[in-house]
């Protein structure tokens, strides 16, 4: 009996254990090939960070990271104000109308990037008034970020005491004062989640980036361009290290965050 | 309650204030969904005065209350804080502060940061200026730091939490935040503080150590406060008036003392303490009958033979040789200071409460004084509705369609006049058994049988007598036999058709 548990238990492990080497052995390998110089993967030349030093010098590379991050920001900060106050608004809508639109702004998540790409790239063409470039990746990274930070807002308002923005009223703070000065601050997590979520999204999009933007490249798109002509460069590795650990450095950064509010929370 | 005011230094002004009234509810209905939950409310509170709002949950005490705060606008009717229509002011200009149930603190704030924080919003007449056009124009201010840190420290020791200013609001105890809450209203100086039970949270000993508190501050701070409750001894000992609520309806308002002796009806007086609520019958002015027995009173001005409702209260019945009814002992309990008697008569089983104890089984004779028995209106003694025939042999009434019997006057689409006694309709555990179904709004113990009040769906209420205690909120089916239905054909009827 105790060995069959025994039994179990391994076969459980080995399951977990390969898919984790699945997961993470490609981008191992690319990291520890990023500080070597050889044009190949597989073939060790000894250890050197030239790679690096090549790809910050290159303007090209640099320009669509600069670019990269100008989007994300712009478009996390835009959909974490605008995501916000939707939450805020369906929360305290009527029952029929909130279920209904929960559902709405959850649809672009689930939605085929590609569709929503082509709905994009279309929908510019159509209206005709923003060239294609900063001024379209920043719009649809937006809505694209959007439903993300509602996701994020939502849990915080549930948990609100619901007479708090009464209290606020009552103790002679006009509405738009009581939104910012109680309710607003309450929020703050869950739109700390979102904005990093956002910037995430944002950062690593190459789908519906590749059909809006026009002659701006981001990181993505660059690459791909990049891969297509001249094949795969050694530069690229260093790149892809890069981002990489950018976007584990977000990712740590809400978990700890997280857990650090909740044990604020539970220790009240 | 004059005697009290006199501690007050204000009493010189205060005296003819406490004639005026700070608070008018006038004709107030609130309908959600439908639903009324507050039904066509007058009320009117006196400055300086501790009113509480007591009901059952669901009574509407509370919507009244936010709509006196401003957080709910009345369907119809008006509301007056000092005179003035506030019904569509908002409640940030109403210059009124509420102490919630579950405190509603502030929890990005500290201590300080919550109570200072209506200060802040708070403007104050500064002084007076004369423009260039000669106009006088007052001229308001915000309070200085030093003037908030003053008052919040003031109002600190108020609520007994003095140096706790920097301390974080989550970690302070349940009792502790309701303090701080009532602090963070006080320090306001509102014209009116409204309180919506706001002890409900905190464990029995906190809670009446707090009424006690409440109400000295109550004194000292020469504030009017509305106090709402279910706890009926909170109301009791807390306020200076009581409005005893049911289904969005004043039941009776007055001292504590007059609501406990002289309660208006059988719902008030199973609502405010133990009591034995009986059906009787007026003979003659002081003089009714109940449990086959006759007894003088001191009630006049009923017609006779009018059923009544009675209330005797369990301390005032005595068991004694000469009493007029004889009855069973079936139940004892001893309750520290007395025991508590389930005394069982032809016809009613009686609560009595009693310093010396009798054996369960004795037979014992109760003497009821007349001055121990109070007569009561009958809330209501048929259910009669107003509808219409939706066939020749059945009527349409509250969703549903019943079976009538028809002497052949009656024809599709007359309008009738309905009622239905209260022992003739039939409550079912199957909604499905019954024509309609009704929920279970209260119930009544009489002694030997329940008097059940119901409402459907179209939010119309029954009352009806049944020997089964149904549960209350409980949803079940109700019946009422064809020949039990009496119908009286209305007249303006006929003269519309005639034209």
């Amino acid at each position: 009996m105790i060995r069959h548990e025994k039994l179990k238990k391994v076969i459980a492990l080995t399951f977990v254990y390969i898919t984790l080497i699945l997961m993470y052995v490609p981008i191992i390998i690319l990291i520890i090939y990023s500080f070597t110089e050889s044009r190949t993967i597989g073939n060790w030349t000894g250890f050197s960070v030239q790679l690096y030093i090549n790809m910050f010098e290159d303007p090209e590379i640099m320009g669509a990271l600069t670019n990269s991050v100008i989007i994300a920001l712009a478009s996390s900060l835009l959909a974490t104000a605008i995501g916000t106050f939707s939450a805020v608004g369906i929360y305290h809508l009527r029952k029929a109308p909130k279920v209904y639109m929960d559902t709405v702004s959850q649809i672009t998540m689930v939605n085929a990037d590609i569709v929503t790409g082509i709905a994009f790239m279309l929908f510019f063409l159509i209206i005709k008034v923003i060239p294609d470039g900063f001024g379209t990746l920043i719009i649809a990274h937006t809505i694209i970020c959007i439903p993300y930070v509602i996701m994020s807002v939502t849990p915080r308002l549930t948990q609100l005491n619901p007479n708090l923005y009464e209290a606020g009223l009552d103790l002679g703070s006009p509405p738009i004062k009581t939104m910012l000065t109680v309710i607003l601050p309450q929020l703050i997590p869950g739109m700390i989640a979102g904005f990093a979520l956002s910037f995430t999204l944002s950062l690593d999009d190459f789908v519906i980036t590749k059909f809006i933007n026009g002659d701006v490249d981001t990181i993505s798109t660059y690459l791909y361009t990049k891969i297509k002509v001249k094949g795969v460069q050694p530069e690229l590795r260093a790149m892809s290290t890069v981002i990489l650990l950018a976007i584990m450095l977000i990712l740590v950064f809400i978990n700890v965050y997280n857990k650090i509010k909740k044990n604020k929370t539970t220790s009240r | 309650m004059n005697e009290q005011k006199h501690n007050n230094p204000n009493e010189q002004k205060s005296l003819h204030e406490k004639t005026d009234k700070i608070i008018e509810v006038v004709g107030v209905t609130k309908v959600f969904d439908d639903v009324t939950v507050v039904d066509d409310m007058n009320l009117s509170i006196k400055r300086g005065e501790f009113v509480t709002l007591l009901g059952p949950s669901g009574c509407g005490k509370t919507t009244l209350l936010r709509m006196i705060a401003g957080f709910e606008t009345p369907t119809s009717g008006k509301i007056f804080i000092g005179s003035k229509d506030v019904t569509y002011i908002p409640p940030h200009k109403r210059g009124i502060n509420t102490v919630f149930q579950k405190y509603a603190l502030f929890p990005h704030l500290n201590v300080f940061g919550n109570i200072a924080y209506g200060l802040k919003n708070k403007r104050i007449f500064d002084k007076t200026i004369t423009d260039k056009k000669g106009v006088e124009k007052d001229v308001y201010r915000k309070f200085s730091k030093k003037e908030i840190e003053e008052k919040v420290k003031r109002a600190l020791k108020v609520v007994g939490l003095e140096g706790y200013e920097h301390r974080d609001v989550n970690s302070l105890s349940g009792g502790q935040q309701q303090r701080v809450a009532i602090a963070r209203a006080i320090v306001c100086e509102p014209k009116v503080l409204l309180l919506d039970e706001p002890l409900g949270a905190l464990d029995l000993k906190m809670r009446k150590e707090m009424q006690l508190e409440l109400k000295a501050m109550h004194k000292n701070l020469g504030i009017t406060f509305v106090y709402v409750t279910h706890d009926q001894e909170e109301a009791l000992t807390m306020s200076d008036r009581v409005v005893v609520m049911n289904d969005g309806v004043i039941q009776q308002v007055g001292v504590p003392k007059k609501i406990y002796d002289e309660p208006s009806n059988a719902f008030v007086a199973s609502f405010i303490g133990e009591s034995n609520i009986l059906s009787g019958t007026m003979i003659a002015d002081y003089n009714v009958s109940f449990c086959g027995e006759k007894f003088r009173c001191l009630d006049k001005g009923f017609e006779k033979n009018e059923k009544v409702d009675l209330v005797i209260r369990p301390e005032d019945i005595e068991i004694s040789e000469q009493g007029q009814l004889e009855g069973k002992v079936i139940d004892v309990v001893f309750k520290g200071t007395f025991y508590q008697m389930e005394i069982a008569t032809e016809g009613y089983e009686f609560t009595v409460q009693s310093t010396v104890g009798r054996k369960a089984g004795e037979t014992v004779r109760l003497a009821i004084a007349p001055n121990s028995i109070h007569i009561m209106k009958k809330l209501r003694t048929t259910n009669t509705f107003v509808t219409v025939l939706d066939s020749d042999t059945s009527i349409e009434l509250c969703g549903g369609s019943f079976e009538i019997i028809n002497d052949g006057s009656l024809v599709k689409g007359d309008r009738v006049k309905v009622t239905i006694p209260f022992d003739k309709i039939e409550l079912t555990d199957d909604e499905s058994d019954g024509i309609i179904g009704v929920n279970v709004a209260q119930t009544l113990y009489k002694g030997s049988y329940y008097q059940v009040q119901i409402y459907t769906d179209t939010d119309e209420d029954f009352y009806l007598d049944t020997d089964i205690d149904w549960d209350i909120d409980d949803r079940v089916g109700l019946k009422i036999k064809p020949e039990d239905i009496i119908l009286q054909k209305l007249e303006e009827e006929n003269e519309e058709a005639d034209v």
